[in-house]
């Protein structure tokens, strides 16, 4: 299990081929000589060596099928497998983004369905599905909150509050929309200082991005005066909906007047999250963004024959943000997650995600402090260092990975030190969670017992800890042994010397 | 359904743990007056019922045959090795996430590496992104690098009006929100070097195109390399992969940037997505560079090793002063492209764009040869690779109509849409999917449809 596992090129032999393709079958045509490239340096492979290498490789990764994943604001909840077959039926899997209206009826069904769910899930008047991951939902749900004050002949408004417990992509996303992000600080209970929100509120406020519940779990209690407050100065309230899987089923973002709000369907409605993707963002707004949303977006027309479905621009859209029609294979999945689970099973699912979250809470709060104690929602926060030891919270992060669990987040929010932040979702058994706060109270006991063991963690995974300085020193971005091609500089140093760790050492 | 484990006896053990009664308890900081709506939900239909509705749903679209389809303009129907979905439905991959833990995310982290690797040999260039979202959002964020590289001194973008139309479109909604603008030459339906190189000036960050373009065809690209050099700007070119398994790579030519869409590199059509934004520069921009970036390193014992490397240059730690604000990708299909890049190797992947070239030369000489139908009559001198236009003698929607509804053909993309003086232009993808007899059946049709 500790081998290095050999790259493709490094297993790759020239001449060896990994598949057989047919001869042409229509009368040969030159090659335009100029064009031509001598070798695309590509590896070659038999294909039992390539079906091994990937599962090797898969054999050295942690997914939610493999193991509780507690990754906090990540929401890694079961991926339905059914939900995969479905996406594969050829009938949606084969269809071609640019084909006619009339040859696509079900995919735009599909669609107008989904755009119709998540409306009312989020309590908004209108959905586009453009948006490819969360992150380009905040981009798009910013575009469009500049585009809303520039219609009105409103250019003053260049300001978008953040609070200093959000997501990085809420900052980045403001800069690259074109506003500058103020950060807003959190108060004594883990909220927004209402009192920060006021004194930022003046005429060159585009608006206020929150999370809620917010990032350490909590749910913001003065939630009606924030938005009040910003709205009252002409400002746009943007949800940032990564959180949104402890509240479907009991609060509408658009009932506590959010403007606008992406959802994450590889969190909330459990499309997988591919070892970091493809996500799908889609963007929930009020009645007075409609008409800005990303397009296309699905209409239904009214035929004497019944309805017909096709694609249209929103009147005063910010545009596209995708090339065609945003991640339909995620839609697939989301869309038949949400019909298995029909309005009941969605609320009990954000419910037992806030049962499993405060069971796991309560179980650890004596060996974890819990700054902001409260009633959490789908996640909480605790600090991961152990007091009167020199173990930090990534060591017991990495000691986890000894009892076979994937860490929590660490170290964010940025406003706890220390942080662990621990999101279990509703798709765990309590044996698994109890077995999660055994391992965890464990390793406190390890933390004084014997901390070097914990500082040294982890030592049962295929590597050990990983020299990340190095990395970025030396950057090494792409395989030193891949041949260099004519007319192409070589990235990395050539391969030195470097004695093979896989020859030193042999199997261990 | 719902795959919540709990049991009655489970949950009333973990409420009592908590200290409160009920479920609805631990909801008490929701206003009660929005708290628990009742949602307006379709009733929940358990497994086999799904099932069955979904391939109802899906019966509803037309059947589509590759071999007889010819739609392309960005997204194309290739074969897809049975390696490939082996691989991606292996859980161990595709229910992880972000390498965040590196010590248990080695598979993904090696694969991302490999993919690099091969991104870098594939367009020959230096360094390679872990992946974007699709082609058009990864040329998008190429023309911010370029931006960005100039550190606000150049403001204006140089875009050919062959590079495909909705990719000019999103990078547009890009940057609404940015002092940037983008000049395009004539729509003319062919990059008239003349006038693109005329654009080029000292505020010019960047000059883009796609080659082969959106008509299938190669641009001068040495030529517009030159010229955007001479004014000190980068030159980024949006590129097929597959083309470049038999044809120069943009790093021969001078590509400063290369983006592309690598849906052809064993990723289904899935109506748009989702697709693989390849991204690939020169290492003297990758701290500009955006997205994830997978770098070799060793372990405490010195084993060879991988982690994601530079994120200093990302938004969980840069936060607004980070160069992009993307942070999921699209790992998996880069999981894909790489093992489908594996399986093809030089020479498969080569053979692939081979047939591409072949039967779309076949499929263009044959209908050349059709009376009142003209192939790449804006540029008819030029080499092409999988694409060319065809002027028709009716519009292009009620050619296609009859092909669909007669022979089940799928037609070509309907060019008056995006460029006005091509109504009654079609584009034709013809890729080693098309079979002799499917070229001909559609040839055939083609001729009936003119008289």
């Amino acid at each position: 299990m500790r081998d290095e596992i050999a790259t493709v090129y490094e297993l790759s032999v020239p001449g060896r081929a990994g598949i057989g393709l047919p001869a042409s079958d229509v009368p040969a045509t030159d090659l335009p000589a100029d064009e031509v490239r001598a070798d695309c340096g590509l590896p070659e492979l038999s294909q039992l060596d390539v079906v091994r290498h990937y599962v090797a490789l898969s054999q050295r990764n942690f997914g939610v099928d493999s193991g509780f994943y507690p990754l906090g604001s990540c929401t890694m909840k079961f991926n339905p497998k059914v939900n995969e077959a479905i996406a594969g039926i050829p009938g949606f899997a084969a269809t071609h983004p640019l084909q006619p209206a009339e040859t696509v009826q079900g995919n735009l069904v599909l669609m107008f369905e989904l755009q119709q769910w998540l409306a009312e899930i989020g309590g908004f008047a209108g959905v586009s599905l453009q948006p490819c991951a969360g992150a380009h939902g905040e981009f798009a749900g910013l575009l469009m909150m500049r585009a809303y004050h520039h219609e009105r002949g409103d250019f003053k408004r260049t300001r978008v509050l953040i609070p200093d417990s959000a997501h990085g992509t809420n900052p980045a996303s403001t800069t690259m929309a074109g506003f500058t992000a103020v950060e807003v600080p959190s108060n004594g209970r883990g909220n927004i200082d209402l009192e920060a929100v006021r004194a930022a509120c003046n005429d060159t406020l585009a608006g206020i991005m929150m999370t809620n519940p917010n990032t350490l779990g909590l749910f913001e209690e003065r939630i009606g005066e924030v938005v009040q407050l910003v709205s009252d100065c002409g400002g746009l309230v943007y949800g940032d909906g990564a959180n949104m899987n402890a509240v479907v089923g009991v609060v509408r973002p658009g009932d506590l007047g959010f403007d606008v709000m992406h959802f994450n369907l590889h969190k909330t409605f459990a499309t997988p999250h591919g070892g970091g993707g493809p996500g799908s963002g889609p963007v929930g707004v009020s009645a007075r963004l409609k008409d800005f949303l990303p397009g296309p977006v699905v209409e239904m027309a009214r035929d004497p024959d019944g309805p017909r479905y096709r694609l249209a621009m929103p009147a005063k859209s910010i545009g596209r943000v995708s090339p065609f029609l945003g991640n339909f294979g995620m839609f697939v999945r989301a869309y038949a997650y949400i019909r298995q689970h029909g309005a009941a099973g969605l609320r009990a699912n954000s419910e037992h995600a806030v049962l499993n979250a405060n069971y796991l809470r309560v179980r650890l709060h004596d060996t974890f402090t819990v700054p902001f104690e409260r009633v959490n929602m789908h996640e909480f926060v605790c600090r991961g260092a152990i007091e009167g030891t020199e173990v930090r919270a990534l060591d017991v992060s990495k000691r986890l990975l000894d009892y076979g669990f994937h860490p929590p987040t660490n170290y964010f929010p940025l406003i706890v030190p220390e942080a662990l932040m621990i999101e279990p979702t509703e798709t765990e058994t309590k044996p698994t969670l109890d077995a999660f706060v055994e391992a965890m109270k464990a390793i406190a006991k390890e933390a004084h017992a014997d901390p070097a063991l914990v500082r040294a963690a982890p030592h049962r995974t295929p590597v050990r800890r990983l020299d990340e300085v190095k990395a970025a020193r030396e950057l090494v971005l792409s395989d030193r042994t891949a041949p260099s091609l004519p007319g192409t500089a070589r990235a990395s140093p050539a391969p030195s010397a470097r004695k093979s760790g896989r020859d030193a050492r042999g199997p261990r | 359904m719902s795959y919540v484990p709990h049991t009655e006896r489970e949950r009333r053990d973990m409420l009592a743990a908590i200290g409160v009664d009920r479920m609805e308890d631990l909801f008490a900081d929701v206003p009660a007056q929005v708290r628990f709506p009742e949602l307006n939900l379709p009733p929940a239909l358990p497994e086999p019922d799904l099932l069955r509705e979904m391939q109802a749903q899906a019966a509803r679209n037309f059947p589509v045959d590759p071999a007889r389809s010819f739609l392309g303009a960005g997204v194309y129907h290739h074969f897809r090795p049975a390696t490939v979905d082996y691989v991606l439905s292996r859980g161990e991959f595709y229910t992880s996430y972000t390498q965040y833990q590196p010590e248990v995310s080695q598979g993904m982290l090696q694969a991302l590496f490999e993919y690099q690797s091969m991104i870098c040999r594939l367009t020959g260039m230096e360094v390679s992104s872990a992946s974007h979202y699709n082609g058009a959002t990864a040329m998008a964020e190429a023309v911010l690098l370029a931006l960005n590289a100039a550190h606000g001194k150049r403001s204006k973008v140089v875009m050919s009006p062959a590079v495909h139309p909705a990719y000019r479109e999103v990078l547009k909604t890009y940057l609404r929100g940015m002092p940037a603008a983008v000049v395009a030459g004539d729509e003319d339906g062919t990059a008239d070097t003349t006038r693109l190189k005329s654009l080029i000036d000292e505020d010019t960050a960047a000059l883009v195109i796609q080659n082969p373009n959106f008509f299938g065809q190669w641009e001068p690209a040495t030529e517009l390399a030159e010229a955007i050099h001479r004014a000190g700007g980068l030159f980024i070119v949006v590129a097929d992969p597959i083309s470049l398994g038999l044809f120069r790579p943009p790093g021969a030519y001078g590509a400063d940037v290369v983006a592309a869409e690598g849906q052809s590199l064993g990723i289904p059509p899935s109506f748009g997505g989702p697709h693989l934004g390849i991204f690939a520069t020169r290492m003297a921009h990758v701290r500009r560079l955006s997205g994830h970036l997978v770098g070799e390193t060793v372990d405490a014992d010195g084993r060879r090793g991988y982690v994601l490397t530079l994120a200093t240059r990302e938004q969980h730690i840069r936060r607004a002063k980070a160069t992009s604000n993307i942070c999921t990708n699209s790992a998996l299909c880069a999981l894909g492209a790489a093992v489908y890049l594996t399986t093809m190797g030089t020479r498969g992947l080569r053979q692939i764009a081979e047939l591409c070239y072949q039967k779309s030369h076949y499929a263009a000489a044959e209908i050349d040869r059709l009376k009142g139908f003209a192939i790449n009559p804006q540029a008819p001198a030029r080499p092409f690779f999988k694409e060319f236009v065809v002027r028709l003698p009716a519009p292009a929607a009620e050619i296609n109509a009859r092909l669909r509804e007669q022979h089940g053909i799928i037609g070509g993309y309907d060019l008056g849409d995006d460029y006005p003086h091509l109504k009654d232009h079609m584009l034709i993808a013809v890729t080693e999917l098309n079979t002799r007899a499917g070229i001909d059946q559609l040839v055939r049709t083609l001729g009936k449809a003119a008289t």
